[in-house]
């Protein structure tokens, strides 16, 4: 009775240990961070892009309108593949594009515009990182859909695509 | 010369002092640097990696620090830009109730076991 007990104890410890790892094998290993919806923007202060003068969190969002912020550098290649969508994105009324300038070389950046075209509002520089940081980004492109309440509703890691740009038409509209 | 004597022993004791404080944050600083995971090179802290992503977090941590910050405040802002994931110490929660009483639990039931073996000797 007593070995009977303690198979079915081994057995039921077996099983859990065998599940565990089972799922464990089909999950990613790769960690990303949960889309955190419905939070507000960070208050900050950043260089502006062209003036090179400081500017605020409230005056880059001061209009009741839509925001897109993407953040993008040079050096990146996806943020190349993603700069014609942001190009149609811009024609659209009813959004702004902020654009983040992240750790980048300002004059590769503006070399950068200048050849594939300005779909920016208005770009921000981020040289050390820490703006994106406080958008809760960990690389580059990241864009993020604000509201008209001052609220991140929407976030797409990596470069956006036609699918991402139909659902942020439909957003906005 | 005697003013002169006292004021170097209050410029060394200042300077001291403040060696001191750096030293501290700087404890604190790598404690909380090796307790974040990096995001970019996953299995790797944040103190040890050199990505991007932790550049600018040593930045944000070292800039906290300064201000004032507690380790609780930092950790709270990290967890609430990127998750629970990005800090090793789980927190106790309803999620990690399991993780965090499960070694109590079993040390207990040996405990029991054990004391069960012993008595009927």
């Amino acid at each position: 009775m007593k070995n009977k007990l303690s198979l079915i104890i081994l057995f039921i410890f077996l099983s859990f240990c065998f599940i565990v790892f089972y799922k464990g094998l089909n999950n990613s290993n790769t960690y990303t961070p949960k889309i955190m919806n419905k939070k507000n923007i960070p208050i900050f202060k950043a260089k502006d892009f062209n003036s090179n003068t400081y500017t605020t969190s409230e005056k880059v969002f001061e209009q009741n309108s839509y925001y897109i912020v993407n953040i993008w550098a040079s050096w990146c290649i996806p943020c190349r593949k993603e700069h014609s969508l942001l190009m149609e994105l811009s024609k659209n009324q009813s959004v702004k594009l902020i654009g983040l300038n992240y750790r980048d070389n300002l004059k590769n950046a503006k070399k950068f515009i200048n050849e594939l075209g300005n779909p920016y509002s208005q770009i921000l520089i981020d040289n050390n990182g820490t703006l994106s940081v406080e958008f809760g980004a960990y690389g580059v492109p990241e864009t993020y859909l604000i509201d008209k309440n001052k609220k991140i509703i929407e976030k797409f890691v990596g470069p956006i695509n036609h699918e991402i740009v139909k659902k942020i038409k439909a957003i906005v509209k | 010369m005697k003013t002169l004597k006292i004021l170097l022993i209050i410029f060394l004791f200042i300077g001291f002092a403040e060696l001191k404080s750096d030293e501290k944050n700087d404890n604190l600083k790598n404690k909380i640097l090796k307790n974040i995971r990096c995001l970019i090179c996953q299995g790797q802290s944040v103190y040890d990696s050199e990505s991007d992503f932790a550049l600018s977090i040593k930045l944000i941590v070292d800039n906290k620090i300064n201000e004032g910050s507690s380790e609780d405040q930092i950790y709270r802002f990290l967890r609430e830009k990127y998750g629970n994931w990005i800090i090793y110490e789980p927190e106790l929660n309803k999620n990690t109730y399991i993780l965090w009483l499960s070694p109590l639990l079993i040390f207990l039931l040996g405990g029991a076991m054990m004391y069960k073996k012993v008595s009927i000797k």
